[in-house]
């Protein structure tokens, strides 16, 4: 057979049902096989489209999304995508085209040495110069992806490899493969884990700080039954919402920049940080030198380069949060060692109740007048209280990204879908394509701000044609509204470049003309009617254009570069508010 | 051209395959490292060994060590203390040499067991082997005859068989 049918064998090998993809010259031979191939093909408008879906799909369901794309520009688009997967570690499997093997390096049409320029920003990528060597590529690069701290990956395949003739083989085990480099952790050192036990006994103030590798590592249960154990509160990073459920007692919310004020303030005044597949990003340290003072820290990650990188710690193990969790039970639970049960615990009840004392005194809040401008905040509860509890939410990357992780509440793990670590604008549209096609049977709602809509609104072109009926709220406030807010508050409202204009694109017309059904919502009263039909529209997208408070300010905040302890909980406290 | 005092050796040892040496060495470029010397030679069919010198403080390159181990290609990597470690450098010099310097220039050779490699009408070309500060001295004495070619290899290392390798904490995820 030939390179390209032994591709597109591989890939249903590897049990792929969908590939994101658009066609070109050097990945012509791929796409003749595809027609007779059981694998669904979703044609976007453009690639950078197919790498956010692939992302939705594997954020969902926990499986690699595969996108395939041709040669040069292709490629090239589909970097940012790459970049977004590998800092938020998600597995995705991108196919490149590529030029002829006897054309590479000669500036050839189309020709981009797309693994020099994804070499840092893939987990490892592959340039297939043998057709025999597809098989076990593909399968290393599924493996790659996959396990330990998953992420992407990229195969470059040359147009000529995938015309040659090779004999079809499979790789039947992890033996066949060649990574004899390749070991990723899985249980923890029984001894760290038993220190780690020790320092858990031992606190008065600990804090679970649960990051996005609790999803990765499919352990929400194992955390859910070590706080129940413990009784110890946890916080949901970014990448973790859903990952222990908001309506749990224990449930802290979210840390960091725009975190709640009890999230950030538990991790400021800890004792013992437990962190749990989690990665002291700036955004949740703020300033690391006053960063949560007096915690001792234990620092749970399958990826050694994470442990020790931003915050020196008491305890390291490297392992699967899953894996590392059990053991941690195994050694905290009933069956525990002599002195090691939990009465022997200091009594973590005043810290509770502190912690209870600062949920009441600095709730999240937000002011919506009866008939007054309409609120994001409001938009977001009110989508919320309107949908199915299991209903997945994608973000795009700005304010309403914010207001969606800080009022949504997440009871379910896999049901928030974001950019994270890179912040990619326009991710929200294409990532939502991507996770309805991952879990059709259930209601997928992009929240997007105006500014992310128009990066990448076109694949809604992509979801008409192929009845992937996702549906987008608009926040729009006519601005780049997070932006605008730090020029409000730090740039003394010197506003630059950040207005976009409420009805510039007509986002209604824009809806309807990709074949969506398009709404405008613009006083509070018409929000829940719109969100109803919305809601019954099961055939095609949907988006509402609502038109929010172009002044309203995402809260709390910690400024860049202050420390958490400078906190601003709301527009009161902040410089210049409106 | 001495090494820095404060340098560290790291000897990585990876899969022979195209592309892997950009891999590594972008790891240092990344963050602004100046690799100081680079060796690199295939160990077998599939495996090479890369030693690398480079002058940094030593947690930052705990971190670049813990991403190389990263790196789906690189197998094993080992930071050898200069004090526990086996170095040596190949140095390859072409020196001006007028009828009436040869012969101090072929007593240094001999001093120090180098090679006299290659003789022309005016020059010649001499070879030393040993540990990188015999080849610095070497340098630093035939460098006033008039040098007008020089290469050095980098430096090579094993562990000395008295110490065993301080492998990386966290590549084993052990203390």
């Amino acid at each position: 057979m030939t390179g390209a049918q032994a591709l597109i064998k591989s890939l249903e090998m590897e049990e792929v049902e969908v590939i994101f993809g658009l066609p070109g010259g050097a990945i012509l031979p791929v796409y003749d096989p595809i027609i007779d191939s059981p694998i669904r093909h979703i044609l976007v408008r453009h690639e950078q489209g197919a790498g956010h879906m692939a992302e939705g799909y594997a954020d969902v369901t926990g499986r690699p999304g595969v996108a395939m794309v041709t040669s040069g520009p292709g490629a090239t688009n589909i970097v940012t995508p790459l970049a977004d997967a590998a800092m938020d570690s998600v597995p995705i499997v991108v196919i490149t085209g590529q030029v002829a093997t006897r054309s590479i390096g000669t500036d050839a049409f189309q020709e981009c040495p797309i693994t020099g320029v994804t070499m840092d920003i893939t987990k490892h990528n592959w340039l297939i110069t043998d057709a025999s060597d597809i098989p076990r590529v593909i399968a290393e690069a599924f493996e790659v992806a996959t396990t330990g701290r998953p992420g992407p990956v990229l195969v470059d395949l040359p147009k000529d490899v995938s015309n040659a003739q090779m004999d079809w083989y499979w790789p039947s085990s992890a033996a066949d493969l060649d990574l004899p480099g390749y070991h990723p952790a899985v249980e923890g050192d029984p001894h760290a884990v038993r220190e780690a036990a020790e320092l858990i006994r031992a606190a008065k103030k600990p804090v679970i700080y649960a990051g996005g590798g609790i999803l990765k590592a499919h352990a929400a249960e194992e955390l859910l039954e070590l706080a129940e154990l413990t009784g110890i509160p946890v916080v949901t990073t970014l990448m973790a919402r859903g990952a222990f459920p908001d309506s749990h007692p224990l449930a802290l919310g979210m840390p960091g920049m725009h975190g709640n004020y009890t999230a950030v303030t538990a991790m400021q005044r800890a004792d013992l940080l437990l962190a749990l597949g989690a990665r002291f990003d700036d955004r949740v340290t703020g300033k690391i030198a006053t960063f949560a003072p007096e915690a001792k820290v234990v620092h749970v990650d399958v990826d050694p380069a994470e442990v020790g990188k931003v915050r020196l710690v008491e305890v390291q193990i490297i392992g699967d949060a899953r894996a590392v969790i059990r053991q941690l039970l195994h050694e905290l639970g009933p069956g525990a060692r002599e002195g090691s049960q939990r009465s022997d615990r200091p009594d973590l009840a005043p810290w509770m109740a502190q912690i209870r004392a600062w949920q009441e005194e600095f709730p999240l809040s937000y002011h919506q007048e009866e008939g007054g401008t309409l609120k994001p905040q409001y938009v977001v509860e009110t989508l919320r209280d309107m949908t199915p509890d299991d209903t997945i939410v994608v973000a795009g990357v700005g304010q309403h990204q914010m207001w969606a992780s800080q009022y949504w509440r997440f009871d379910y793990p896999y049901t928030w879908v974001n950019s994270g670590g890179a912040g990619t604008m326009g991710f929200a549209v294409p990532a939502a394509i991507g996770a309805k096609v991952g879990r059709p049977g259930k209601m997928v709602w992009a929240i997007d701000g105006d500014g992310c809509f128009q990066m990448t609104a076109q694949e809604l072109v992509t979801a008409s044609a192929e009845h992937i009926p996702v549906k987008v709220a608009i926040l729009n406030n006519a601005y780049l509204g997070m932006v605008r807010q730090w020029q409000e508050l730090f740039y003394e409202e010197r506003y630059s470049e950040v207005y976009l204009s409420p009805d510039l694109p007509d986002y209604v017309k824009w809806a309807e003309a990709m074949g969506a059904v398009g709404m405008r919502v613009e006083t509070p009263e018409e929000v829940a009617p719109a969100i109803e039909k919305a809601n019954g529209v099961d055939d095609r997208p949907v988006v509402i254009d609502f038109r929010t408070d172009a002044f309203e300010k995402v809260y709390p905040m910690v400024p860049a570069g202050a420390s958490n302890d400078d906190i601003i909980v709301g527009p009161e406290e902040g410089e210049g508010g409106r | 051209m001495r090494a820095p005092v404060r340098h560290h050796i790291v000897s990585v040892l990876v899969e022979n395959k195209a592309g892997v040496l950009a891999r590594v060495s972008a790891l240092f470029s990344r963050r602004g490292f100046n690799i100081y010397s680079l060796a690199v030679a295939p160990t077998d069919e599939r495996f090479s060994r890369i030693t690398i010198v480079v002058d940094v403080e030593s947690a930052p390159l705990e971190q670049v060590m813990r991403q190389l181990d990263k790196l789906v290609n690189v197998v094993e990597i080992v930071e050898l203390a200069p004090e526990e470690a086996i170095e040596r450098e190949l140095l390859l010099a072409t020196v001006q040499a007028a009828p009436a310097d040869r012969g101090q220039i072929i007593q240094l050779v001999g001093v120090f067991e180098g090679t006299i490699e290659d003789v022309g009408p005016d020059s010649m070309t001499v070879l030393l082997a040993g540990s990188p500060s015999k080849i610095d001295d070497f340098e630093t004495l035939i460098r006033p005859f008039g040098i007008t070619e020089l290469q050095r290899t980098g430096r090579v290392a094993l562990p000395k068989l008295t110490h065993r390798a301080a492998r990386l904490k966290a590549v084993s995820g052990k203390d």
